[in-house]
């Protein structure tokens, strides 16, 4: 089973991952992420089949147009074709903060370690790591900066929020 | 100037734990070549032709002696002795070692300095208007925002990886300063006519490759919605920006393959839902807490006139020298009793925006005796001593005069912008220090400099146009041509209030013919010239490049009369 992160432990999946192009699909009952296009075409038939079914969404994808599709999903799956191509976290950050999606937000593909603290901060707590990456390290860069200027997806409240309240408790 | 809290000091520090680690990862073979690039990159290094280069971020250009004498430490003990200003008003080191980067930046931190977002696909430096709250032409402050900016950017997650670098700049006087519309977002200060403060929102500038001026998005964004309108502009751009050519890869791209009313209606779109979800409440600026910010621009502690005034003309009078600096590296300040001084990093046979160790602790104790403490990098790769009293002026001359810093030819045909060039950078194509030193030289009597009055040439080793060549009046811009360096001339550009990118007058001309070609523009300008008034740019811009062309390619068209 791979070993994934998930609200900053290391975890089996266990969900699994069907690619297009792949006719069989997993045996009956497992939960499986599919790709938007093939969530599109065969909806019924994966609820029919499938405890869960999660939605693989491009990072090109509107996600905005997207969500009324995919809302109700347990997990959203985002990907990084390369480590460096930051859209999904701009999707990432508009599902959990504009529409408000609460289910399980991962981050798959090009997912390096020195990627992972900033997946953390944009609202991903599930990270599927690139197959050579130390996963032990993977979870200890989750908090590698501790402090931050800005709320992203996360717990931070911005510093000139917390500035305007130091001042306001000083009088 | 801005002070650090435990914040600000927090997050300095361990950033530069996470590239300790990240260094000491990519030395023992865990990082690619590739994954370290992008990683070094975000903290200000980059890779040279002969070691690694660091630029150092100086936040909108400002500076204070303590960070000079920091500088003065770092060049000595990690570089050669000298640092070079850019035309992006921040710091760079040509020789320091990688493995030791990180105590480096280490030792950066303590003054409040870094290299986060110097370089790479980020949110770089925010630049500014180097006379910020010192120039009579000012309506508003710029340094408050660009602080509440800066912060707002850096290290955002979110914004981390970008499809291009992104620059903004701000300005909020009747002159710009800083080249604004040259960067992907020009901030604008303006102040309507009830009184409220607002932004004039300017995206899609950028040099390099297809050079453009930034196009106006928005005419009035209101003084609390600063974070707002960039989050919309940033967003935009990651989401859009092309991933596919790195050269088509910054946001000017969008704009130019969408049309400016598709542009501005997507910015506009996430504008609006920005500020009808809770990031809107989170991102909206209260009165306070620019204010706040406010706080830590205040006027210093002037003197009344009558204490720090002084008659400079009687004391010019008896000094050719100071009187010739006065004129050029002297300007107006918006308190009677003080001045603007501006200090040339472009003496005689010195690389232009280089700095010694000494220079930097010379300038230590110059500002710290007459300017407040604090020292200011404009954009042409000068240095500026923002509020200097008229009786210290003839002792402030002879300091920086005794350090090679008084050159008086700010703004004169022998202040040239140049990027290191093929010397020290492994992007150029040309050289561009020799070439700056050639045309120097030609002109470097003063009567010569006087006489040819106000120009700006410009010169950048590749199309990256670190150098600025797009917006010179007289713009060089160094080529490959089958191994040898050719340079092209553009003429006409300008980065102030009347932007324009200049335009390319025909085929490249060889290493040795290039600074003659100057000469021959410079000399029918002379010629061309309505009266002693009218400036180099004015003259082309009435006249056009037909007459130009024909003077620098003088051989070609003999040969065609003959």
């Amino acid at each position: 089973m791979t070993v994934i992160l998930r609200e900053g432990e290391l975890v089996g999946d266990d969900w699994a991952v069907i690619e297009d192009g792949r006719t069989e699909i997993e045996p009956d009952g497992g939960k499986v992420i599919v790709t938007l296009a093939r969530w599109r075409a065969e909806r019924a038939a994966l609820l029919a089949r499938h405890a869960a079914v999660g939605v693989l969404v491009p990072n090109t994808a509107d996600i905005e147009a997207v969500y009324p599709e995919i809302a109700d999903r347990p997990v959203v799956a985002l990907q990084f074709p390369a480590f460096a191509d930051g859209r999904a976290l701009s999707q990432a950050v508009v599902l959990r903060k504009r529409l408000g999606y609460r289910g399980e937000l991962r981050a798959v593909g090009d997912v390096i370690r020195d990627l992972v603290f900033w997946l953390g901060r944009c609202g991903f707590d599930s990270i599927v790591p690139r197959k050579d990456q130390n996963l032990e390290a993977c979870r200890e860069a989750l908090d590698e900066i501790r402090v931050a200027y800005q709320a992203a997806a996360d717990a931070h409240t911005p510093i000139w929020v917390r500035r305007r309240r130091q001042v306001a408790a000083a009088h | 100037m801005y002070r650090y809290d435990e914040t600000d000091r927090a997050l300095v520090t361990q950033r530069v734990e996470q590239f300790r680690d990240q260094t000491r990862r990519y030395l023992a073979g865990e990082l690619t070549e590739d994954e370290f690039r992008a990683l070094r990159l975000r903290n200000g290094l980059y890779q040279q032709r002969f070691a690694p280069m660091l630029r150092i971020s100086v936040p909108y250009g400002l500076l204070e002696s303590r960070q000079l004498r920091k500088m003065a430490h770092i060049v000595r003990k990690y570089d050669k002795g000298y640092g070079h200003f850019t035309t992006r008003q921040n710091i760079q080191l040509n020789w320091p070692k990688l493995e030791q980067v990180p105590d480096l930046l280490g030792e950066l931190a303590e003054v409040q300095l870094h290299g986060i977002q110097a370089c790479g696909n980020d949110t770089r430096n925010i630049t500014a208007d180097y006379l910020a709250g010192v120039a009579a032409d000012e309506h508003i402050d710029v340094r408050p925002y660009c602080e509440l900016l800066r912060q707002f950017v850096a290290l955002h997650p979110e914004f981390y990886w970008l499809p291009r670098k992104f620059k903004f700049a701000f300005t909020g006087a009747a002159v710009d300063r800083a080249a604004s519309r040259t960067n992907d977002v020009a901030v604008h200060l303006v102040r309507h006519a009830d009184g409220a403060i607002g932004y004039r929102f300017y995206v899609g500038g950028g040099l390099g490759r297809q050079p453009l001026l930034a196009q106006e998005m928005n005419s009035f964004v209101p003084e609390s919605d600063l974070l707002r309108y960039a989050c919309a502009v940033l967003r935009t751009f990651n989401r859009f920006g092309r991933r596919d050519n790195i050269h088509k890869a910054r946001i000017k791209i969008v704009l130019r393959e969408w049309g400016i009313e598709r542009f501005r209606a997507a910015i506009e779109e996430e504008y609006a839902k920005i500020n009808a979800s809770v990031e809107g409440e989170e991102l909206l600026l209260l009165p306070q807490d620019i204010e706040r910010m406010r706080g830590y621009f205040t006027e210093p502690a002037y003197r009344p006139a009558a204490e720090v005034g002084a008659d400079v003309a009687a004391i010019a009078a008896r000094d050719a020298g100071f009187a010739a600096w006065i004129k050029r590296n002297v300007r107006a300040h918006k308190k009677p009793g003080y001045r603007v001084v501006f200090v040339s990093l472009k003496a005689p046979d010195h690389v232009a925006g280089d700095c010694t160790a000494e220079q930097f602790e010379a300038l230590a104790d110059i500002c710290d005796a007459h300017s407040f403490g604090e020292l200011r990098s404009t954009y042409d790769q000068n240095l500026v001593l923002a509020d200097v009293p008229e009786r210290d002026l003839h002792e402030v001359w002879r300091k920086l005069d005794a350090s090679k810093l008084a050159t008086p030819n700010i703004g004169l045909v022998t202040d040239i912008v140049s990027c290191p060039g093929l010397d020290f950078c492994g992007l150029a194509n040309a050289g561009s220090i020799g070439v700056a030193q050639d045309i120097y030289r030609r002109f470097d009597t003063l009567e010569a400099q006087y006489e040819i009055g106000a120009i700006r040439i410009t010169i950048s080793g590749c199309m990256n146009g670190c150098g600025h060549h797009s917006v010179g009046h007289i713009g060089i811009l160094g080529v490959d041509k089958h191994g040898e360096e050719w340079y092209q001339v553009t003429l006409g550009g300008s980065p102030s209030n009347d932007a324009a990118i200049g335009e390319r007058v025909g085929r490249a001309l060889a290493r040795d013919e290039i600074a003659e070609g100057v000469e021959r523009l410079i000399h029918a300008y002379l010629e061309f010239r309505c009266d002693e008034e009218e400036t180099f740019i004015e003259c082309y811009r009435r006249l056009g490049m037909e007459p130009f062309k024909a003077r620098l390619y003088v051989n070609e068209s003999e040969a065609a009369a003959a």
